[in-house]
Order: structure tokens, then C-alpha cells, then sequence
């Protein structure tokens, strides 16, 4: 099996655990995952610098969700890498659980920041990155931005200090699935045109089809040797990807899977 | 009491290379010294304190030992949901650094004003509160931010205070400083109201009225002991504070004697609850709430 291959069969798993967690736990933001997943599993299984048996190492790569809404393609990542065990996802969203619907710093290990409002992520990504580049420490942050978050002035704040400061050892990715909480982001607050306002804030600005396993890797590889930085990737992506009755829709942002959805759902990652 | 800090923060840094000092593009007058002798601990992340917060919390995620600093609604009200989540829920060890208590930037209106801030930082899971009432409290209070493990707020006032309190040699977070003692009332002040509560103790004194003074530097954890001890022995208690009457040292106190079942006489003196409506000195407006030291005089014996 060839690395993408490999990959790709990695997403499938993650959206099977992603989905049957989702439907167990009853919860929304499925489509907000959906989006995220290609990309948070080629991070966790090629890109990052990360070992699930030393998961504080001091020289890893991070990975920040800032979008934490959309929880369940990180959770559903991290337990088939190993940092924690899948049986936590069973308990998502229940009573007595250590998964919430947001992440929760140190909660399980992998999990490298709280976060759930929105403009939150990046500014703690800066923080990371300046100290680690003060220390000489060669290790990346990725924080990952949904493109509502970007209406955020404190996102902005954080892009605009980023830029003066060249932290080329941070990357924003931006799940730019087109689709906000309760409406498309054209409609709600155009953020066009996006990648001249990234580039105008001094970010060395890349985009890729967020879905295409190929292009995700050769893109994140490509911000991480980048001196030009901060890098940014705009990944354009569709929200439900994988599941065809959630894909492009707004309402499943918020919508529960009923036992027959799951069911197609599921058998769409085979 | 601002330079005091700020002269404690460079000598502590120079020992201890982790401690990272980022202003909200703040400290003209006061900082000087830490940024032209430490320009690599130190930042200026523009005039933009959500993500200052943020960024903080990210550098001691990464191991530093982070203060930010600002003007007291722009480092507190401002980035308010940074500190609650990025801070406060994770636990980081990170000291907001507030300056101008209470009326100190009475001039400039109530954009500058500090008198909702420790109600509000009160309310934090996490967030020790530590609000200094003369320069020597500030430097006491600036050493054991230092060691501190956690989110702090400092307040820290600017008007040039006088050291009130020249004995002082153990300070304890969380402990309050009884400055004078006294059986009769107790006046119990925070921050730079410290002095005040000091002269209005030696006026009473002079009429025969023995009046304990306590300086509650820290307003969480409150000290409940010594509030408890005040409650017991003197027959009543009058909080002082540069802040509304809601939320701040006044409330601390009454919780403390409500669930206490004790009974003894108790007034809060601070801000009523509103913006001043008129403009004036820190002495006027201190005035406009019975805060200078004749009206504390006349509202302790008034209790009794």
C-alpha cells in the first residue's frame, strides 16, 4: 500500500469513529468535523512530529483545534493514534466523560489546548510559536481555524502581531467548508478577498483542496520547510465531506444522526 | 507603587530568564527599564489585549512565567473571555498586571476607571486576586507573583502612594497585614485605600476610639481568619475601597461574616453602585464616597 492509500484508509477509520461517537453521544457539529478530517489525520499520521507514548515530549509539533466545535475528527484521530483509548470516544458527550464537546486542555493526553469560542487558538499558537523560536526549538504549531472564526477581531489581532513578528514557525490552516453555524459564509460576512487579506497581514499565504490526500501532505509539508511565514493554508473543503446527505448543508452543523443515517454514513467509508 | 513594581519585576527577571513581560503597548514611565535591559523577555504586542492574553497563555503553555500588562479595564474588562478560558480554565501561570486602581486615572473618565475589576476577576475558578495598599505591599506582593503557580491579578495603583506601613516584613498571599490593632472597630481597606484607612485609625486613636486597622492585600483566597478574629473581638466593620460596593472587598467580607452567624455592625464605603457624574482629583472623587479619612472617622463612630 502506497503512503496516500495508507492515509486515506486512515481517514475512512477516523470518519467511521468520528460518526458512530456522534451518534452514540447525540451530538451536532458533525459537518464541522466531516470538513476537518483528511487533513487532522494526514497532520497526525505523516506530517507531525509526535509520539503517542511521550505525548509532553518538549520538541513535538502541536496541533491546536482552534475550531473546537469540531472536536470529533481530533478526538477521533488522537484515539486511533494511540494517545488515548477509543473507549473514551464511547463515553463522548455523556455523563461522567472525559470528552466534551469541546477540547479540554490535558484532559486526555493529545489534547493541546482548550478551546470552544472562537479566536482563541491562534492568538495561544503565536504564543507557542514565539517562545519556541526564542528557544531556538525547531518543532512547528498548527492551529487549525474554521472561516467563521475568521469574522473574530481577535483572530485578526493575532494574524496582524504574527505577521510583525514572522513566527515562521506557525501555521494557520483554515477549513474554509464555505458554510458558518446558521448560514453561508458569502451571505453571513464575506471574507473575500481571503487570501489578500492573509497576504496584505504579511502571511506567506498557500491553498489546497482540503479533501485531496496527495496535495494535503505535499501542502503541509511545504508550509513546514517555508521560511517565508507565518504560513497559511487555505484549505478549501466541503462541510459533511464523506457523508453525502450532510455534504454542502447548512443545517448539519447542528443535526443528530438517526440510526438509519448512521448506517448510510457508515457505509459510505469502506 | 506602579515603579515599585515595575523596579521588582527587572530585579526578579534578571535572576530567573523564564519570567516574560508582554505590554498592551502600555508603561510609558514605568517600564523603561525592564524593556532597554531585558528586550528578549520582554514584548509590546500593540494595542490589541485579546490577543495579548491569548498569547500569553500560549507562552506558558510553553513554560514561561508570563506577566501581561495594561491599564486596568484594558487588562482586565477587554480581554475578559481570554483570561476566563485561556487562563483561568487552563490553569496557566500567567500574572495580569492591572495599573491604575480604584480613581488613579480619575481625570480621564470611567473608560479608565477601575471599579468593577475585582468583582469581576473575583468571580474566576483559578484566579488569585492581590491588590497591594503601599509600595512596600507591591514589591512583598511582586516577589510572591514570582513563585506563584497559576493566573494572578495585581492591582496596582499610580499616584505615587506612600509606604504606610514601613514594619511590614512577612507578606503571605492570602494573609492580611493587621497594620495597627484595636478593639473597638475594625476597618478593613484594600488597595490604595490602605492609607486612608491609616490616618483615619490615627484620628480615632487621638479621640480615644481604638480602631484595628487590617490592609486585606489579597482579596482571593480572602483571608476569612482575620475577618472572623475582627468579627469576634471588635464590635463593628467598615470596608474601604476605590471599587463598587458590589462584588469587591466589601462583599468578600460580608460572605465571610454571613455564613459566619456572628453579629457585628458592618459598612461597605466604595462606589454606590454608579459612574461618577462629575469629573475630579482621586482626593475629590474619594470624597464623593465618604472614602477620605474624616468621613471613614465619622461613619466608623457612627456605627459603634
Amino acid at each position: 500500500m502506497n503512503k496516500i492509500s495508507f492515509l486515506k484508509n486512515k481517514a475512512k477509520a477516523v470518519r467511521r469513529l468520528l460518526l458512530t461517537s456522534a451518534f452514540k453521544g447525540k451530538s451536532g457539529h458533525i459537518g464541522s468535523a466531516l470538513s476537518t478530517v483528511d487533513i487532522i489525520t494526514a497532520l497526525y499520521f505523516k506530517v507531525l512530529n509526535v509520539n503517542p507514548k511521550k505525548p509532553k515530549s518538549p520538541d513535538r509539533d502541536i496541533f491546536i483545534l482552534s475550531k473546537g466545535h469540531g472536536c470529533l475528527g481530533l478526538y477521533s484521530t488522537l484515539a486511533l493514534k494511540g494517545f488515548f483509548s477509543v473507549k473514551h470516544l464511547d463515553k463522548y458527550f455523556t455523563d461522567n466523560s472525559l470528552l466534551a464537546g469541546h477540547p479540554v486542555y490535558g484532559s486526555l493526553p493529545g489534547i493541546e489546548a482548550s478551546t470552544g469560542s472562537l479566536g482563541h487558538g491562534l492568538g495561544m499558537g503565536l504564543g507557542m510559536a514565539y517562545t519556541f523560536l526564542g528557544k531556538k526549538q525547531k518543532n512547528h504549531i498548527f492551529v487549525m481555524l474554521s472561516d467563521g472564526e475568521c469574522d473574530e477581531g481577535s483572530t485578526w489581532e493575532t494574524i496582524m502581531l504574527a505577521g510583525h513578528l514572522k513566527t515562521n514557525n506557525l501555521i494557520a490552516i483554515v477549513d474554509y467548508n464555505k458554510i458558518q453555524s446558521i448560514g453561508r459564509v458569502k451571505d453571513v460576512l464575506d471574507l473575500e478577498p481571503f487570501a489578500d487579506k492573509w497576504r496584505a497581514f504579511n502571511w506567506n499565504v498557500l491553498e489546497m483542496d482540503g479533501h485531496n490526500m496527495s496535495e494535503i501532505v505535499k501542502t503541509l509539508n511545504r508550509a513546514k520547510l517555508s521560511k517565508k511565514g507565518p504560513n497559511v493554508i487555505i484549505a478549501h473543503t466541503v462541510k459533511g465531506k464523506g457523508a453525502d446527505f450532510m455534504e454542502d448543508t447548512v443545517d448539519w452543523h447542528y443535526l443528530n444522526l438517526t440510526p438509519e443515517l448512521l448506517g448510510r454514513a457508515l457505509a459510505q467509508q469502506q | 507603587m506602579r515603579k515599585t513594581f515595575a523596579k521588582t519585576l527587572v530585579e526578579l527577571a534578571k535572576k530567573d530568564k523564564n519570567i516574560f513581560l508582554i505590554t498592551g503597548e502600555l508603561g510609558y514611565g514605568a517600564l523603561e527599564e525592564f524593556w532597554q535591559t531585558l528586550p528578549k523577555q520582554f514584548l509590546n504586542a500593540g494595542v490589541s489585549e485579546q490577543n495579548m492574553i491569548s498569547m500569553a497563555a500560549g507562552m506558558a503553555m510553553a513554560g514561561k512565567n508570563v506577566y501581561v500588562y495594561s491599564i486596568i479595564p484594558f487588562a482586565t474588562m477587554r480581554p475578559f473571555e481570554q483570561i476566563r478560558l485561556d487562563l483561568c480554565y487552563q490553569n496557566l501561570n500567567v500574572k495580569v498586571v492591572g495599573v491604575g486602581a480604584g480613581f488613579s486615572y480619575s481625570m480621564y473618565g470611567a473608560s479608565h476607571l477601575a471599579s468593577e475589576d475585582i468583582a469581576i476577576m473575583r468571580s474566576l475558578p483559578n484566579m488569585t486576586v492581590v491588590c497591594p495598599g503601599d509600595p512596600l505591599e507591591a514589591k512583598f506582593a511582586t516577589i510572591a507573583s514570582a513563585k506563584h503557580k497559576g493566573p494572578m491579578y495585581l492591582r496596582i495603583a499610580k499616584a505615587g502612594e506612600p509606604i504606610v506601613n514601613p514594619e511590614l516584613k512577612h507578606f503571605r498571599i492570602g494573609r492580611a497585614v493587621t497594620v495597627r490593632q484595636g478593639r473597638d472597630a475594625t476597618i478593613i481597606a484594600t488597595s490604595n485605600l490602605l492609607q486612608n484607612a491609616v490616618e483615619a485609625g490615627k484620628i480615632l486613636k487621638s479621640t480615644g476610639f481604638d480602631c484595628r486597622v487590617i490592609s486585606m492585600h489579597t482579596i482571593k483566597p480572602i483571608d476569612a481568619t482575620a475577618v472572623l478574629k475582627a468579627g469576634r473581638e471588635t464590635k463593628a466593620i467598615v470596608t474601604l475601597e476605590e471599587h463598587n460596593i458590589i462584588g469587591g472587598l466589601g462583599s468578600a467580607v460580608a460572605e465571610v461574616l454571613a455564613e459566619s452567624g456572628l453579629k457585628v455592625k458592618f459598612k461597605r464605603l466604595g462606589l454606590t453602585d454608579e459612574y461618577p457624574k462629575i469629573v475630579g482629583s482621586q482626593k475629590f472623587l474619594r470624597g464623593k464616597y465618604n472614602l477620605n479619612p474624616e468621613q471613614i472617622v465619622k461613619i466608623v463612630k457612627g456605627l459603634k
